[in-house]
């Protein structure tokens, strides 16, 4: 498994190393410097050297690097990077060369405690917090805290401690969409699908167990997944809904939290959970069908002669009129040798910005219903050889609230507890661009 | 005081650093102790050398406060290395500490005392850890499991003795989900390292354990359980059915890796399984999360998208729906899109090849080149892989000329030669290829032109001023370039003898006379004999109807395949090559043997190409161990960042260009390559002093190159393995 664990900034300095196993030389930082940092012609984030693979990824401005020999799991290397990127973030709030340098005791406690022996041990930011503070634990007031926190360290319910108590019970449920979608310059869909995750916050008491329903075809993949296997097993659970109505949402592949247990969910599809404490994500899913789309592009782009391109784009906004989107902002690539740009837009601001190669048209607030139009032109200086435009897609950005493209809904959210036990509920629906790309 | 810290700052620094944090280390005030190991550790960070403080770090090991004592253990970790004797006064701290009432107090202990490597320390491990693992606490028991794996290494003899293994494998079946994880964790470590001690065998008991714990523990316990399940091998159909039916829940875990992990179980498992219908069922059931995994980071995607494509060349049909997922993004990483592009090709049938030509029309336009030119392969794959898509696909081509950028046109030039190979009747584009001559500069390209102007003479009516251009230039073109001019003024010569005799008897005598290389003047010999005895024998041999391709598409051969399956998520399914190949000792001869295997597998199938796998993989394999062994005098051996796909020689299909003119012979390129690297290999050798062998080696290799038969072919692998074998070890003893 993993030997060793580097952080390195930028330029290449190393800041943390932690060896986990003897086979982690510290000559092996200056190697992975040389190696990968100085060397601008690496494209692959995994290099073996020998019998030695680095693994790098990279965040903010760091570097972090597992190291290990062998034949390792590569995934699990990645995801387990990925998670300490998450945990740094969860504890200084963003992970980055400064943090590291303000907080590398911290660092190395971290790493001790989430890696023993190369192997991943908890890696749940909430537990760790208990134990792991920027304070510190005395040994003997924590005492009777630590068989606790122990406990749950290692319980089955490792995300949830026990005791919990609030005095009002409140789950907030937040569906966030976003969209891809990547449309040809002959203005046919290419490709539109949906990244939803759905992000909870509960703060209720005890150890309720909440089930969780959306309006989704119940067969996960129609034809698929479904027919055989969960036939034998559908009339254990009561044979639920045979086949959702209509307006329901065929989700194409979903994963789930851990907290789910993930045999009654392959069983009947319930979803049906004990939350940990706080905020965290409960499930992601993918949905690929009947995707709305919620603004729709239409853009000319002429090239005129070798020394200007002419724009004219419109963005129509497909959705109710009492709707309203924030935060558009369209990037339009203009060609590399552009001298000058003119626009004139019908809503919102537009600027040229040269060191991203294109125009960016910002709207405020985009009503439902709506269109507005960009015209723009680029002066080009000369040049000396006349390479081809390569046309990068235009891209968009947004956010919409109570709209889902897909158009999952929460149908319910329960909350099972013993004794008298009220909750309230609140679902909030939003909708982003993901990677939200036109080619012209 | 303010004269001391002048002092400090204009003395030597290190020196007064030092100096510094040993007073703070031995302060009277806890704040300061605390403050001064912390400095210490940030210069341990920093690589500054600070063990000679190891004695004043010490005196901090017993302290309430859990922190200090962290931070002095990490830093005994460091040093104890360096001050074995002294880490004997810690052994007492720690003894005591592996029985303090805090369980993470406990852990601690535990955990760090396997990290100290110091031979008097494992006396004192030995009781502590008997007792940490029956602790009460979980926490503790978890730590010590892994602990347990430790004093493996460091003493396996101790191990077993005290019987440690046993406990382990009680362990297995432990209450809490994570002891049981960690102990399955620790003994498939120590099963991998000394496989006779038998650590880690599954019994049908101990896999209902697992596949319990398995659903309740972390994430990481998961994929460790998950990985120990899929080495396993199921007794029955029954316990495969029930293994997949039970791992199968996972594929919906958030977690890319554990998601891989349980697909490779189940895609394991199910190959045991009788009833089609239930395995079709799994196959379909594993797609969306397979797909799903297409939208994580970048790198995790990476590691997914190379085990898709192995998953895809063992059961094709598994995507076939899912196309557009695998469209690159604008701004994917290189390694991302180039991954992406094979794995489109794989998937296209005559449904989606529409979508899938456009598509790649428009990374054909991108400014990457590599990109740009894998793109421009992948049309002709997909073209001669689909037959209803070649018209569109070579109108794509023509289009792409068009474009009149450099590598772009080449790239074509040559993707339509394959084109050409597969099928016939679109010899009327050939005036659009033969336009663009001038703008080719790479010997593929050139090679490819001058072959197709050969192949269809009789229908180019300048064919002869085309290869005149050639002929004139000659002397400078590359070995390959040359060999195609050779074929195809031959074969010109064959179809119209009228125009072309003063032709062939120039270029003959250029490559006799004024070339040195033996294999352009053994062929121009061969030819001229040839065609001065009987020139209809020398038809039926230079124009023989040559066999057609079937597939560009590069396929790892079937044993290799199988070999990566149960290698599924790790590194080796990554770089698609057996983990032995690029790790530790014994590649080199891994390595040949693999090659060796696949040539004869080929030669039995099909002579011509052997010849050309069996040099390709020569060529690709010698210079690249020749640089490793150069490393390996540094410690540090490389052998290549990219993976395998990416710095493999030309698959049978890109090289086999050599093997066209008609009679078997040896490929250009790849040999030269190969050549090279035999070359270095003889240098280095010299240089070790093991000259006996280096003859033989050589000796070998000139055979070769002028015999080149498939079977001498598997002959030099053989040779140059077991040299390299001495190779290694003779650079061993350095």
């Amino acid at each position: 498994m993993l030997s060793g664990v580097l952080l390195f900034n930028q330029k290449g300095e190393l800041l943390i190393m932690r060896a986990f196993r003897q086979d982690m030389r510290p000559r092996l930082a200056d190697v992975f410097r040389i190696q990968v940092i100085s060397n601008a012609q690496i494209r692959s984030p995994i290099l073996t050297l020998g019998s030695t693979t680095f693994s790098h990824i990279k965040n903010e401005n760091l570097y972090i690097v597992g190291v290990s020999k062998g034949n390792v799991n590569a995934a699990l290397v990645f995801e387990f990077l990925y998670k300490l990127a998450g945990l740094g973030k969860a504890y200084f709030g963003r992970f980055d060369e400064e943090a590291v340098k303000t907080n590398f005791v911290m660092v190395y406690e971290l790493l001790d405690e989430i890696l023993d022996f190369g192997y991943p041990q908890g890696t749940d930011a909430e537990t760790l917090k208990m134990y792991i503070t920027t304070e510190g634990v005395k040994s003997e007031r924590a005492l009777e805290d630590s068989s606790k926190i122990t406990m749950q360290a290692t319980g089955a319910l490792s995300w949830r401690r026990d005791g919990i108590k609030y005095r009002k019970n409140e789950a907030f449920v937040d569906v966030i969409e976003d969209v891809n979608l990547l449309v040809s310059a002959s203005g046919t869909v290419l490709r539109a699908d949906v990244n939803g995750t759905i992000d909870m916050r509960a703060y209720l008491s005890g150890t309720p167990e909440c089930k969780f329903g959306l309006n989704d075809k119940l067969t996960l993949g129609e034809n698929g997944a479904g027919t055989d296997l969960s036939m034998q097993t559908s009339t254990k659970g009561g044979k639920k809904a045979s086949k959702a109505a209509a307006g329901s949402v065929t989700l194409e592949d979903v994963s789930l939290h851990q907290c789910v247990k993930l045999s009654s969910f392959t069983n009947d599809r319930t979803i049906s959970f004990i939350p940990p404490d706080g905020s965290f994500q409960l499930m992601t899913y993918r949905a690929t069908e009947n995707v709305n789309l919620p603004f729709k592009v239409h853009a000319i782009v002429n090239e005129v002669g070798k020394t200007k391109v002419e724009y004219s784009i419109g963005i129509r906004a497909n959705y109710g009129n009492k709707l309203y989107a924030t935060n558009v902002v369209v990037k339009i690539p203009t060609p590399l040798n552009t001298a000058s740009t003119t626009h004139r837009a019908s809503q919102g601001k537009a600027k040229y910005e040269p060191s991203e190669n294109a125009i960016v048209w910002k709207i405020a607030r985009f009503t439902g219903q709506s269109e507005y139009v960009l015209t723009a032109e680029a002066a080009l200086s000369a040049m000396t050889t006349h390479k081809a435009w390569s046309r990068p897609p235009l891209s968009m950005q947004f956010s919409l609230l109570m709209f889902t493209s897909s158009g999952l809904l929460v149908r319910y959210l329960k909350v099972f507890e013993k004794g008298n036990y009220s909750s309230v509920k609140w679902v909030r629906y939003m909708t982003r661009a993901g990677s939200y790309e036109i080619r012209f | 005081m303010a004269v001391n810290r002048l002092r400090t700052a204009l003395g030597t620094p290190r020196k007064g650093e030092t100096h510094e944090l040993r007073a703070g280390l031995v302060s009277q005030y806890a704040y300061e102790r605390k403050d001064s190991i912390q400095k210490t550790i940030m210069a341990m960070t920093l690589g500054k050398d600070v063990s000679v403080l190891f004695p004043d770090v010490l005196k901090n090991i017993a302290t309430p406060d859990l922190d200090q004592k962290k931070l002095v253990y990490l830093y005994l970790m460091n040093y104890a290395k360096s001050h074995p004797d002294l880490c004997i006064l810690a052994v007492n701290t720690f003894v005591q500490d592996s029985e303090d009432p805090n369980p993470l107090i406990r852990a601690l202990a535990i955990r760090t005392m396997g990290c100290i490597r110091v031979e008097k320390m494992i006396d004192y491990m030995e009781e502590p850890l008997r007792k940490t693992l029956k602790d009460e606490s979980p926490y503790v028991r978890k730590t010590a499991a892994l602990c347990v794996a430790k004093l493996f290494d460091l003493n396996p003899a101790l191990c077993i003795e005290n019987g440690f293994l046993e406990t382990l494998q009680e362990m297995v079946g432990d209450s809490n989900p994570m002891v049981a994880a960690n102990s399955v964790t620790a003994l498939a470590e120590i099963h991998e390292v000394a496989p006779e001690t038998r650590a880690l065998v599954v019994t049908s008991q101990m896999l209902k354990k697992m596949l319990l714990a398995m659903n309740e523990c972390t994430e990481w316990g998961r994929i460790t359980v998950l990985k120990t399940l899929a080495d396993y091998r199921a007794l029955d159909t029954k316990e495969a059915e029930n293994i997949c039916e039970r791992v199968s829940p996972q594929f919906q875990h958030v977690n890319p890796a554990v998601v891989l992990a349980a697909v490779k179980t189940v895609f394991l498992h199910m190959q045991h399984i009788e009833s089609q219908q239930l395995r079709a069922t799994y196959l379909k059931k594993m797609a969306p999360p397979l797909v799903t995994l297409v939208s994580s980071q970048p790198e995790v995607q990476y590691v997914a998208l190379r085990n898709i494509d192995l998953l895809l060349q063992k059961e094709p049909g598994i995507l076939e729906k899912e196309m557009r997922v695998f469209f690159c993004k604008y701004n994917d990483p290189p390694y991302l899109k180039l991954t992406k592009l094979e794995i489109m090709v794989r998937i296209a049938n005559s449904n989606n090849v529409d979508q899938l030509l456009a598509e790649l029309k428009e990374y054909a336009m991108e400014v990457d080149m590599d990109f740009v030119r894998k793109a421009v392969r992948a049309i002709g794959q997909v073209a001669i892989k689909i037959e209803e898509c070649a018209e569109r696909a070579v109108n794509v081509l023509l289009e792409l000329i068009n474009t009149k950028v450099g590598y772009v046109v080449q790239e074509v030039i040559v993707v339509i030669k394959d084109i050409f190979r597969k099928y016939p009747g679109y010899e009327g584009i050939i005036p659009t290829l033969c336009s663009c001559i001038d703008d080719l500069d790479e010997p593929n390209a050139r090679g490819s032109l001058i072959w197709i102007v050969g192949e269809y003479a009789e229908k180019i009516s300048n064919a002869n001023e085309i290869l005149t251009g050639f002929v004139e230039g000659f002397n400078e073109e590359f070995t390959q370039t040359q060999l195609q001019i050779l074929t195809a003024v031959v074969k010109l010569f064959l179809k119209k003898p009228d125009e072309s005799q003063s032709l062939v008897q120039r270029v003959l005598q250029a490559a006799t006379a004024e070339n040195d290389n033996p294999d352009i003047r053994d062929r121009a010999y061969v030819y001229w004999r040839l065609l001065s005895s009987d020139p209809q024998i020398a038809k039926n041999i230079v124009l023989s109807a040559r066999p057609q391709i079937t597939s560009t598409i590069p396929v790892l051969p079937a044993p290799l395949l199988n070999t990566l399956l149960p290698n599924l998520s790790t590194l080796a399914s990554v770089y698609h090559k057996p983990p032995q190949t690029f790790l530790g000792d014994g590649r080199s001869s891994a390595l040949q043997a693999e090659a060796l295997e696949e040539a004869r597998e080929n030669a039995r199938e099909n002579p011509i190409a052997a010849a050309a796998v069996t040099a390709a993989i020569a060529g690709g394999s010698a210079p690249q161990q020749a640089q490793s062994n150069a490393e390996n005098l540094l410690d540090i051996d490389f052998d290549g960042s990219a993976p395998a796909s990416m710095q493999k020689a030309p698959g049978p299909g890109a090289s086999g260009l050599e093997g066209l003119a008609g009679t078997p012979q040896r490929v250009a390129s790849p040999q030269v390559g190969s050549g090279g690297g035999m070359d270095d290999l003889a240098g280095m050798f010299g240089d070790a002093g093991g000259s006996g062998v280096n003859g033989g080696g050589s000796a070998d290799d000139m055979i070769n190159g002028f015999a080149g038969l498939g079977v001498n072919g598997g002959q030099q692998g053989s040779a140059t393995g077991g040299e390299k074998k001495t190779n290694e070890d003779l650079l061993g003893l350095f």
